[in-house]
């Protein structure tokens, strides 16, 4: 699984896209390495879906380049789809199709269908090979849109907040998917997410979105080890939250506030004693209040 | 061997460390058990494998379990070299929720001493070693 000297099976770099006078993706450059779990997070609107949407190359580098698999996807989209199951965030399935159709149907263009492992997955799965689309549930719909993204053993599995709207059980069925796939060897999931407690589960590496910028990038555990959470408690009750540079963010009422810090401890305990306050506790920040930090952080222009 | 996950802060790589140390400390795990392939626990706990690999790598740095080549991962025959050590541990964060509560109820701690001197004597004879 570690694989780390094998080329990136995805290479952005300095992306810029606008739609409108909006500047949905800013300066953008990732790189997701081949066999690990890539988690995209992000709140609605951040611009996860236009970034995915360059990378199958239905959108065009407007500046920076896109590279998937070493291939431009605009330029040269046979190299680069029929290696990637990717689910949509919309889940455009025909409606008016059988699901045995759809089977038949997409098998056509990969291949490398694998249909003992359709067959498996749809018995898991539970779906009615003669129901029509239109008529499945939502959790159902999902599950055919993931069943079809998995049955050619993709190299790169890319899901749009693949989560989204379903009930624990669907999404207990798609991570499991997830990591299915990425025990096989060399396999590689990219995956856009807001439920930042699956992220947490899943993720070898991780990329925040904030308003079309990646605002931290890195490996889970690198930025878990790198966050800290720290209670602190002032000599006299504050009524607003105290300035304390190097924090992230600040939450809480009276003596004792909670505050996320990035790396800094020791300029930031200091910097609480001139404030007349102490650590208390200290502990690791879950990955959502890392990004909550971080977000409200942009979005009051401290970093 | 059950264990369980939160996503409230700890790394589920520590997390996972931490509680197989607890499960041997405390005698649910036995020397010489083998504890489950990292896929099959990947799974179960609906977590990433290479997270399950990282604490099973830190586990075999402190001596917990042992990779027995070809066949899977064991609890190490001589009990973890840590063992003591991580009973202490238990034990030292009860005896801090104790001393917390004494000191609420103005109980100094010689007579808290005292105290559990005497449930000892007290304690049937099977217990009472």
């Amino acid at each position: 699984m570690n694989a780390s000297d094998t080329p990136p099976v995805i290479e952005i770099s300095g992306l810029s896209r606008k739609f409108g006078q909006k500047l949905a993706l800013n300066n953008v450059s990732l790189t997701i390495p081949r066999g690990r779990v890539f988690g995209l997070v992000g709140e609605n609107g951040a611009g996860k879906t236009t970034l995915i949407k360059h990378i199958l190359g239905l959108l065009r580098a407007e500046s920076g380049s896109v590279r998937v698999f070493g291939f431009d996807p605009v330029a040269d989209p046979v190299a680069v789809l029929g290696r990637i199951g990717h689910l949509s965030e919309n889940r455009d399935l025909p409606p008016w199709m059988r699901v045995d159709e759809l089977l038949r149907y997409t098998q056509a263009f990969y291949p490398k269908w694998d249909r003992a492992f359709a067959e498996e997955l749809r018995k898991q799965f539970g779906l009615d090979p003669a129901a029509k689309i239109k008529n499945l549930s939502r959790g159902e719909n999902a599950k055919a849109g993931l069943l079809i993204a998995l049955a050619f053993r993709p190299e790169l599995l890319l899901l749009d907040e693949p989560s989204s709207g379903l009930d624990p059980v669907v999404r207990r069925d798609i991570l499991e998917a997830i990591i299915r796939t990425v025990a096989e060897e060399g396999r590689t999931v990219f995956f856009s997410s807001h439920l930042l407690e699956e992220v947490e589960r899943v993720a070898d590496d991780i990329a925040m979105m904030f308003a079309g910028k990646v605002v931290l990038t890195g490996t889970l555990d690198d930025i878990k080890d790198s966050h800290h959470r720290l209670v602190l408690r002032f000599e006299s009750p504050q009524s607003a939250a105290p300035k304390i540079p190097g924090v992230l963010s600040l939450a809480g009422s009276g003596r004792e506030w909670t505050a996320i810090c990035n790396g800094n401890r020791p300029e930031v305990i200091a910097a609480v004693a001139r404030a007349g306050g102490k650590v208390v506790a200290e502990d690791t920040a879950s990955l959502d209040e890392i990004f909550v930090a971080r977000a409200g952080a942009k979005a009051a222009g401290k970093e | 061997m059950q264990l369980h996950i939160t996503t409230d802060g700890v790394p589920i790589y520590l997390q996972i460390a931490n509680q197989v140390k607890y499960l041997v400390a405390s005698g649910r795990l036995a020397p010489g058990e083998e504890v489950p392939p990292i896929r099959v626990l990947a799974h179960q706990l609906l977590i990433n494998p290479n997270t399950v690999a990282r604490a099973y790598l830190e586990l075999e740095r402190a001596g917990v379990v042992v990779k027995r080549h070809g066949s899977g991962t064991y609890i190490s025959d001589n009990g973890s070299p840590l063992a003591r050590k991580e009973r202490l541990k238990i034990l030292s964060q009860r005896v801090d929720a104790l001393l917390a509560e004494a000191a609420h109820l103005h109980i100094a701690p010689d007579e808290l001493l005292k105290l559990i001197k005497e449930r000892h004597q007290a304690m049937p004879p099977e217990e009472n070693q």
